[in-house]
């Protein structure tokens, strides 16, 4: 067995809320130790320190965070730079945001404004997801706290560096969630994603250069400066580096968040954390390793893959955010994703047509499918239905959209078959009557 | 030179402009076809339909070639200059994939939608789409929205391309059709299902590329294949609108704007597109004598020797006005026949202005429609753009919207699309402006516009009337001198004409000869009986009760005004029914054609007069229009320049000084000269779906609305 992340690696040392959450609990628990000798290092020594740490991007893409922060401009032109967090979690399986956002709000103030000082930034925008009530309450105390210490505002640290930090609270739609749609959202407008070219980091938040980062991908960088990007480094294969908070959900039998090191096999991740699936590993059918938008894995899959973006990414998935979605063989599988093919074709913005016109197609096929009501060639025109939509779309909604039913198809097209054979031979078709959430 | 990259199209290398998107290098430069439907030349870019979508080689997903950029492509790896596919099966794939998308929720009504034979969807279904749907599920249904009076909506036929959103937002600048909901919930509609009130809301209809947004008057009347298409010139303002006139045998069935970047670009106003149901009622369509007070039904001999035994009397007691929109060629022979009788009281001024004696660039707009674009500070005197002329308006708002011009008003506040500096309201305020200028401490517009580089100052024409009007320019010559708005490569004084025919009817020299009558004083002599017959070659927009005791003798198309005092009545074509120049505001001389025939035993107004001139034994030397156009250029070399306006041309000669004539300036509030925007000529007054538009809009302004 591989061997596990020890306590004192732990960035999130608060991730379950165990313990107070206030300013000097967060000072004792290592937040804004050293946060001015930091600052005072400079701009590009926090870059090249979080380039060597190899931090990908925690909000899904999994882009190099250090990399992303250079493309800023070098130097403050006409324009002022903006650092904007993106709190928009909505990805159905995510939840690792949250308890960093109610529990050490404190280490993601801490890297608001260190990476804002690297970016230039005097002023950082966190975007917090429209159901996030109590997030929200206690990251404005968290803030407040922050403000009445000084470690933010003018003069922030006792650095010289003016920084403000405002949170934005959202309306809770799935779309604002991707980058420049939140952008949009923040300047007051609809949430519809923006073209690109220009990036944000040319022309984004109210046209001036912004990068928008995930929550935990900023709540990360003051532990790794405090600690070395070497330390961060000892964790997860090449390329995968660092730790990382998953969400366990489904059927397992104790589902958590819980931060481990990258490239963790996924059984080891299940049955040390989530106390193993319901009713033992082989009564294992499928996972979705990575947030509803990636494709699902098998559990001859399941047995031996690695959590990491590399790893997934061969067997034509994906790490996403890291939310893995559990589920074993009491599960209706094709009404599983059925129902989120619902999910996104209520969340299309609307804007291109592939996605506005095919979420819904998808969704009506497939709810056809769950009771076996279609032709077996109807498989394959879904599967290209699906091919259409990927990548012909302004923003990854579309993606995200097709690639649960081509993970569907692609593992379990058996399943598929048999219900419409039975569907036409008149056997009854079982169908599940789970509990469905309200929207 | 501009920045030129080279880039790969269809395996064929070109150098293209950095700045060019994608779509522009491949059709302008890899002569490729891209489908489109969300984008357009004159809107910002959406890149929502997805259907331009080329292939980059190399990278993972096709592009949309209308927003992306020849300066964002990379290389390849190996240095070679980017590849760019718009024939390859990935595009075609991609191209089919969008296609279908569109269509699955599209209406299979194309039998009864009026959009057929003129559908870009239609059109790119077929060139672009797969031969079957593969769709089994059921169509989505959206409810119709409304519009107003000129806009018919069919939603479920929408494709969500934000078009028409991004229209009246960006051009007719109301922020009034929005898209709602989200997914494929998204529908365009209006803000509550309010009527729209831009006068520039048709050309939603043109833009739409489907049949969601259609033409309401034109509703279910012809297929686009069975329409006559003639180009012709608009005469509703002093614009000179390009149009393309639809006929279908002798009914003019709809206008559209046609393409002229100088003029109106793609454009038109709601009037100049919705006025044609006018051109079918009130018409006059065989002459009429009064008798006894009533008006009987004559032959054309009757009542022309009847008029000519009337204009046959002492030339002292004989006027001659001409109307808004008449052609240039009847004013010249109006004006050939009066100078032979001697008649030296006759005026194309009805609105009372006494402008247009000097050199051309003393009452033309000298900066050109376009040139308003490279302007950087504009000055409002006396006008309301928006209902004098709504393209200027456009243009002016596009400078605005675009650029950094600073706009300034002094005149009545009115909403106008744009933000600007309301400086006064009165011709005393342009004085005070001037001296402002000329202060030591230049504050706010006032800085602004001794500052510019290219200002403009545009007079409304309304603003000009009567001796008054002539102080007023002088004093705004003084005004152009102290900026230097008048200069070797830059000219900018502007008189914004109301009237089609303004311009052209100055530059024939249809103004009162030496001792002669301007139209004010011929009214009042008429009124006082010192002049006894008054020929009106389609004024309308006069003080007919002064006329009551001359003999009057109305040549026109519609019962109006005019007609209404008339002792003789000469019936005669309207704008779509005669061939004719016209000049508009720049002093462009553009043509106008005939579409269809003249109502009744109506003539062109140049032939009725040439046949008045053989009646009165003093035949006019042209038999035929060619003859009469000859004349008119050897008298008048400007009319031979055909679409060219004189613009910076002009200036040197100019002595902008000089204009005008100095006296006192009034402390009393201009007054626009449209009050009703709909309702501005004969043709509008006759129009039912105009009545309908002024009573929502110009008597609907005060209405009360209800609370959120």
């Amino acid at each position: 067995m591989a061997e596990l992340l020890q306590d004192k690696d732990r960035i999130f040392q608060n991730l379950y809320g165990l313990k107070p959450r206030g300013l000097d609990a967060a000072r004792q628990r290592g937040a804004w130790y050293g946060t001015c000798a930091m600052i005072e290092q400079g701009g590009d020594w926090i870059i090249d320190q979080i380039k060597a740490s190899g931090l990908r991007g925690r909000g899904g893409a999994g882009f190099p965070t250090g990399l992303k922060w250079s493309f800023m401009p070098k130097e403050v032109g006409n324009r002022p730079h903006y650092l904007v967090v993106n709190a928009d979690e909505s990805e159905p399986g995510s939840c690792k945001d949250r308890d960093i956002l109610r529990n050490d709000p404190h280490l993601l103030i801490e890297g608001c404004l260190v990476a804002s000082f690297a970016m230039k930034a005097h002023a950082c925008y966190i975007y917090l997801r429209g159901e996030y009530v109590l997030e929200r309450n206690r990251l404005q105390e968290a803030i407040d706290e922050a403000y009445a210490a000084g470690l933010v505002g003018k003069n922030a640290c006792g650095t010289d560096w003016d920084f403000d930090i405002y949170m934005h609270h959202g309306a809770g739609a799935y779309i604002c969630g991707e980058e420049t749609a939140l952008l949009e959202s923040l300047e007051g407008k609809k949430g519809q994603p923006r073209l690109k070219p220009p990036f944000p980091a040319n022309a984004g938040l109210f046209g001036c250069p912004t990068t928008v980062n995930n929550v935990e991908s900023i709540a990360v960088v003051p532990t790794i400066l405090r600690r070395g990007a070497d330390w961060f480094t000892s964790f997860g294969r090449e390329n995968n580096k660092g730790t990382k908070v998953f969400s366990l959900s489904g059927h397992v039998n104790t589902p958590c968040n819980i931060e481990e090191a990258l490239s963790i096999p996924m059984k080891t991740l299940i049955e040390t954390y989530g106390g193993g699936v319901r009713g033992g590993w082989d009564n294992l059918k499928c996972v979705i390793p990575g947030g509803s938008s990636v494709p699902l894995l098998p559990k001859e899959i399941c047995d031996t893959v690695l959590m990491d973006f590399d790893a997934l990414r061969e067997h034509q998935s994906g790490l996403g955010t890291a939310a893995v979605i559990v589920m074993d063989k009491s599960t209706d599988v094709v009404k599983a994703i059925a129902r989120l093919s619902y999910f996104y074709k209520h969340e299309s913005c609307g804007q291109c047509t592939p996605c506005r016109e095919g979420t819904g197609w998808m969704w009506r096929v497939m709810e056809r499918m769950v009771r076996g009501e279609a032709e077996t060639h109807e498989i394959d025109m879904l599967l290209d239905v699906s091919k259409q939509v990927e990548g012909h779309t302004i923003c990854a909604l579309g993606d995200a959209a097709a690639w649960p039913i081509q993970g569907l198809i692609r593992h379990f097209r058996h399943e598929i078959e048999e219900r419409i054979d039975n569907y036409r031979a008149g056997k009854p078709v079982f169908v599940s009557q789970g509990l469905e959430a309200a929207e | 030179m501009s920045d030129l990259r080279k880039i790969n199209i269809d395996g064929t290398e070109h150098e293209v402009p950095a700045d060019y998107t994608l779509m522009q290098a491949c059709e302008e430069y890899g002569g490729a076809e891209i489908p489109r439907f969300c984008y357009h030349e004159r809107l910002s870019v959406a890149g929502n339909c997805r259907m331009c979508l080329v292939e980059w080689v190399g990278a993972p997903k096709p592009q949309a070639s209308c927003a992306l950029q020849v300066k964002d492509l990379r290389p390849n790896r190996d240095g070679t200059p980017a590849n760019i596919r718009t024939n390859s099966e990935t595009v075609k794939k991609a191209r089919e994939g969008v296609m279908e998308f569109l269509l699955i929720n599209h209406p299979l009504d194309c039998p009864i939608c009026d959009q057929g034979g003129e559908c870009d969807l239609q059109d790119q279904a077929m060139g672009y789409g797969r031969d079957a749907s593969r769709f089994a599920e059921n169509k989505r249904a959206v409810d119709d929205k409304h519009m107003g009076p000129l806009v018919s909506t069919v939603m479920t036929r929408c494709i969500q391309c934000t078009r028409c959103v991004r229209f009246i937002t960006e051009v007719a600048g109301v922020q009034e059709i929005g898209l709602v909901n989200r997914g494929e919930d998204a529908e365009i509609t209006t803000y509550l299902e309010q009527s729209l009130t831009s006068e520039m809301s048709g050309n939603v209809i043109d833009l739409c590329p489907v049949g969601a947004l259609t033409s309401k008057p034109y509703a279910f009347n012809a297929r686009p294949w069975e329409l006559d298409k003639t180009e012709s010139v608009d005469v509703m303002d002093a614009v000179g609108a390009n149009i393309r006139v639809d006929s279908r045998h002798d009914a003019v069935m709809r206008i559209m704007p046609v393409n002229n970047d100088d003029v109106n670009e793609e454009w038109i106003s709601d009037k100049t597109r919705f006025v044609w149901d006018g051109l079918a009622r009130q018409r006059l369509d065989q002459p009429f004598i009064r008798e006894n007070g009533k008006l009987r039904a004559a032959g054309w001999d009757e009542a022309l020797k009847l008029a000519a035994e009337r204009l046959s009397g002492d030339p002292e007691t004989i006027a001659a006005i001409a109307g808004d929109l008449c052609d240039a060629e009847s004013m010249k022979a109006l004006k050939d026949l009066m100078d032979n009788l001697g008649v030296k009281n006759i005026d194309c001024r009805q609105d009372g202005s006494l402008i247009g004696t000097g050199t051309r660039p003393s009452y033309l707009f000298n900066t050109t429609i376009a040139g308003l674009e490279d302007a950087d500070a504009i000055l409002l005197i006396g006008t309301n753009p928006r209902h004098e002329a709504p393209l200027v308006n456009t243009r002016i708002r596009k400078a605005w919207l675009t650029g950094d011009t600073e706009i300034g008003m002094i005149g009545q506040a009115s909403d106008i699309t744009y933000d600007y500096d309301h400086i006064g309201t009165s011709p005393a305020d342009v004085a005070a402006f001037v001296k402002a200028i000329g202060a030591k401490s230049v504050k706010g517009f006032a800085k602004t516009f001794k500052a510019a580089k290219n200002p403009v100052i545009i007079i409304g024409a309304g603003a000009l009337r009567g001796k008054a009007g002539l102080a007023l320019l002088a004093e705004i010559g003084a005004l152009a001198k102290s900026v230097n708005a008048v200069r070797d490569d830059w000219n900018g004084l502007n008189i914004l004409h109301g009237a089609a025919s303004r311009v052209g009817g100055l530059d024939i020299g249809f103004v009162p000869g030496e001792g002669g009558l301007s139209t004010d004083e011929i009214l009042s002599a008429a009124a006082q009986g010192a002049v006894k017959t008054v020929m009106l070659l389609g004024a309308d927009e006069l003080d007919t009760s002064k006329l009551k005791e001359a003999f009057v003798i109305y040549q026109g198309s519609h019962g109006d005004n005019g007609a209404h005092v008339a002792d003789i009545i000469l019936p005669s074509a309207a704008y779509t029914e005669k061939d004719g120049l016209y000049v508009n505001m720049e002093g462009r001389v553009q043509m106008g054609a005939r579409a269809v025939a003249p109502k009744g035993q109506a003539k062109e107004d140049w032939a009725i007069i040439r046949a008045l001139s053989g009646h009165l034994n003093r035949v006019l030397p042209y038999d035929n229009l060619g003859a009469l156009r000859e004349k008119l250029f050897a008298d008048h070399p400007s009319f031979m320049s055909l679409g060219v306006a004189l613009g910076v041309q002009g200036a040197a000669q100019f002595d902008v000084a000089a204009i005008g004539a100095k006296g006192d300036l009034s402390k009393e509030v201009f007054v626009n000269p449209v009050t009703d925007f709909y309702m501005t000529n004969p043709i509008a007054r006759a129009s039912t779906i105009m009545a309908e538009c002024s009573a929502l809009f110009e008597s609907g302004k005060n209405m009360k609305e209800a609370a959120e």
